[in-house]
């Protein structure tokens, strides 16, 4: 499957046909892809799908076993990994214990030939410390820091080289929540202000949904869909995207009638369900196994008595629970036939009736273009 | 209660003995058996009798080489080691650890016949085309010998030391040299070295005072050479003086101070690590 992050910007990297086979393990299999330069990419998926694996293809610390990696244009297969214009964050940090902050965030600058000259060296450092605010931390050891800070100096040591792309490898994971959101504010705002490609792996949605430009879903070593997250979001090509993606209520069933992007698909209750099918997915035969899916915040709901207009489903339900989420009311409705529903109701909408309340007789309903069909893959 | 009885026992059956080597090398009589008040006199004795400081200076000398050696080798080796992978690393793992419990005895022994038969091949031909007129070196038993016996087996000790040392190393941190510019060797000396340098120094440490210690290979193997312990073992034959329990008690406090210093390096460096 060949992916195409951005056609009118300069390509930063690219791959070709890549697979990556561990003996008997495929890590990545027959992945093309192009990261434009400057662009937000993250690769998103479950534990073991390969996607460590690809950035380290990248930083060249693996050589495909098949296709080629491109960086800048150039393949640079075989060519060693202190010897390629990207830097990596690596989960653990992995700073040098021996040294002090300073003496790691300069590590990069040391190497290179020409060497620079010592004070320039401390300028760069001091003013790297200060781009990820950690003026003044230069002679502390490594292993006082906490956390967030130990993430920062992995992220200044990158940094400080001023390489073409920045490889991050789930760089918030050992972070906890309230820190995390903080760092993914001022990683996104530092991608902006140095215009550095940034390669970012992670297996958190919401991470990868916040942060980047482009998101390329993975599964078992293969890219499964790959695109904006607005057009992951709404467009899913399968169960899997739309699962990994925001939350979304599956009604499965068997395709019935096909015409073009529309599909209906019987439920188990009998129920008959129409839905569009995303551009990209794979068009769905007579017969075979589906699933609508819609989005919690795409149902409205009302009580039992109601009449509803617009709606092409109706279905009768029971609150079984009323999450207070601030702007957001999360109900799960009991049905008969459809298992439970979630529904995603704005405050403004409900204001005026207070909601309801669990045990409440409601309805629940949506319009023909919330529901998507997708296949089981 | 009799577990405490037992514990004591067994310690007072292991140190009384040296207590006693201690406590007698302070005595002021001649003989060995009867204590006759405290001096120092024999250590003045043992430090100044030429004899003794040859056999130590020759003791020193081997044990220095044959630690310089093993370190040197035995971390080559184990870094070689790490790299080498299926069944040939399970082979080498295996014969290092079996070199390692091989007992003294036997590896004098084994040295000998091995030495005395290269050097009856090597010493004829040598001899054969070595130039008319100069003399022709013959090799022989002698300082080579001992270090080249002592060295197999402390080399053996360098290789497990920094074998456990470079697989508790995060394997991360070389990656992360070489994605920061760092060259395979500048990366070796920057980042490999000082992580695995405490283990290097203890196996320097640990083969120094083994070296210096021994008496069995060195017995086998030294040729003429005296070393400190075949002094002690060769004067011990015309009587146990209170000369001897000196010199035994400085080498003893040697050897428990390059413990204690091994000891103390390796679990500074473990705390750091742990603490990171
Ligand atoms: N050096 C290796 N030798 C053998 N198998 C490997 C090696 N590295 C990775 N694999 C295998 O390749 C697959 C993909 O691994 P990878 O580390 O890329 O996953 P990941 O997507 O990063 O997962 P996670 O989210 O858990 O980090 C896994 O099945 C893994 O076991
Ligand atoms: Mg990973």
């Amino acid at each position: 499957m060949s992916v195409q992050s951005s056609n009118t910007q300069e390509i930063d990297i690219e791959f070709r046909a890549v697979s990556k086979r561990f003996e008997d393990v495929v890590a990545v299999e027959n992945v093309s892809l192009t990261v434009a330069r400057g662009a937000f990419f993250s690769f998103l998926g479950p534990s073991g799908c390969g996607k460590t694996t690809s950035l380290r293809l990248i930083a060249g610390f693996d050589q495909p076993t098949e296709g080629e990696v491109f960086i800048g244009g150039n393949s640079v297969v075989g060519v060693p990994s202190h010897k390629r214009p990207v830097n990596m964050v690596f989960q653990q940090y992995a700073l040098f214990p021996h040294m002090d902050v300073a003496a790691n965030i300069g590590y990069g600058l040391r190497q290179r030939n020409p060497k620079p000259g010592k004070a320039d060296i401390t300028k760069r450092v001091d003013e790297t410390l200060e781009m990820v605010r950690l003026g003044g931390y230069g002679k502390r050891k490594v292993w006082e820091l906490s956390g967030g800070q130990q993430q920062r100096v992995a992220l200044a040591r990158a940094l400080i080289n001023r390489p073409t792309c920045l490889l991050l490898d789930e760089p918030l994971a050992a972070l906890d929540r309230k820190l995390r959101r903080e760092m993914q504010i001022e990683l996104q705002t530092l991608q902006r202000d140095v215009g550095i490609t940034f390669i970012l792996v992670t297996h958190d949605q919401e991470e990868a949904l916040s942060m980047s430009d482009t998101i390329c879903i993975m599964r078992e070593g293969k890219i499964i869909q790959s695109g904006s997250p607005r057009e992951l979001y709404d467009e899913p090509v399968s169960k899997y995207v739309a699962d990994f993606v925001g939350k979304t209520n599956f009604f499965s069933g068997e395709v019935v009638d096909s015409n073009g992007s529309s599909v209906s698909v019987k439920s188990v209750s009998g129920q008959v369900f129409v839905g569009l099918q995303a551009k990209g997915a794979v068009p769905l035969a007579k017969k075979s196994k589906a699933s609508i899916a819609v989005r919690p915040e795409m149902i409205s709901i009302s009580a039992a008595d109601e009449t509803t207009q617009n709606s092409d489903i109706v279905i009768q339900g029971r609150v079984m629970n009323r999450i207070f989420l601030g702007e957001h009311s999360e109900y799960l409705i009991a049905t008969e036939g459809f298992g439970d529903v979630l529904v995603l109701t704005p405050k403004v909408l409900e204001s005026h009736s207070k909601g309801f309340a669990p045990g409440d007789q409601v309805s629940i309903s949506w319009g023909p273009e919330a529901a998507l069909v997708l296949g089981d893959t | 209660m009799t577990m405490r009885i037992y514990a004591i026992a067994v310690f007072l059956f292991l140190y009384v003995p040296i207590g006693i080597i201690v406590l007698f090398s302070f005595n002021a009589g001649r003989h060995a058996s009867e204590l006759r008040g405290l001096s120092v006199q024999w250590y003045g004795k043992a430090l100044s009798n030429a004899f003794v400081g040859d056999a130590f200076f020759t003791s020193l000398t081997i044990a220095l080489s044959v630690a310089v050696l093993s370190s040197l080798m035995g971390t080559t080796a184990a870094l070689a080691l790490q790299r080498m992978k299926g069944k040939m690393r399970v082979l080498f793992d295996g014969l290092i650890y079996v070199s390692v419990m091989v007992p003294g005895i036997v590896i004098g022994i084994a040295t000998l016949v091995a030495l005395v038969t290269v050097f009856d091949f090597l010493n004829p031909l040598l001899a054969a085309l070595w130039p008319e007129g100069i003399k022709p070196p013959k090799l022989s038993m002698g300082y080579a010998s001992v270090i080249a016996a002592h060295t197999l087996f402390t080399m053996s000790l360098v290789i497990i030391l920094v074998r456990a040392r470079i697989a508790g190393m995060d394997r991360a941190l070389i990656e992360a040299s070489m994605d920061l510019y760092a060259t395979p060797w500048r990366t070796f000396y920057q980042v490999t070295l000082p992580q695995i340098y405490p283990a290097i120094l203890a196996g320097f440490l640990l083969s120094f005072t083994f070296s210096f210690d021994d008496f069995i290979i060195s017995f086998f193997v030294a040729g003429a050479n005296t070393t400190l312990p075949i002094y002690i073992f060769a004067s011990i034959r015309r009587g146990i003086t209170p000369e001897v329990n000196a010199i035994g008690t400085m080498v003893l406090a040697a050897s428990l101070f390059l413990l204690m210093a091994t000891q103390f390096l390796l679990r500074n460096k473990k705390n750091r690590g742990t603490s990171e």
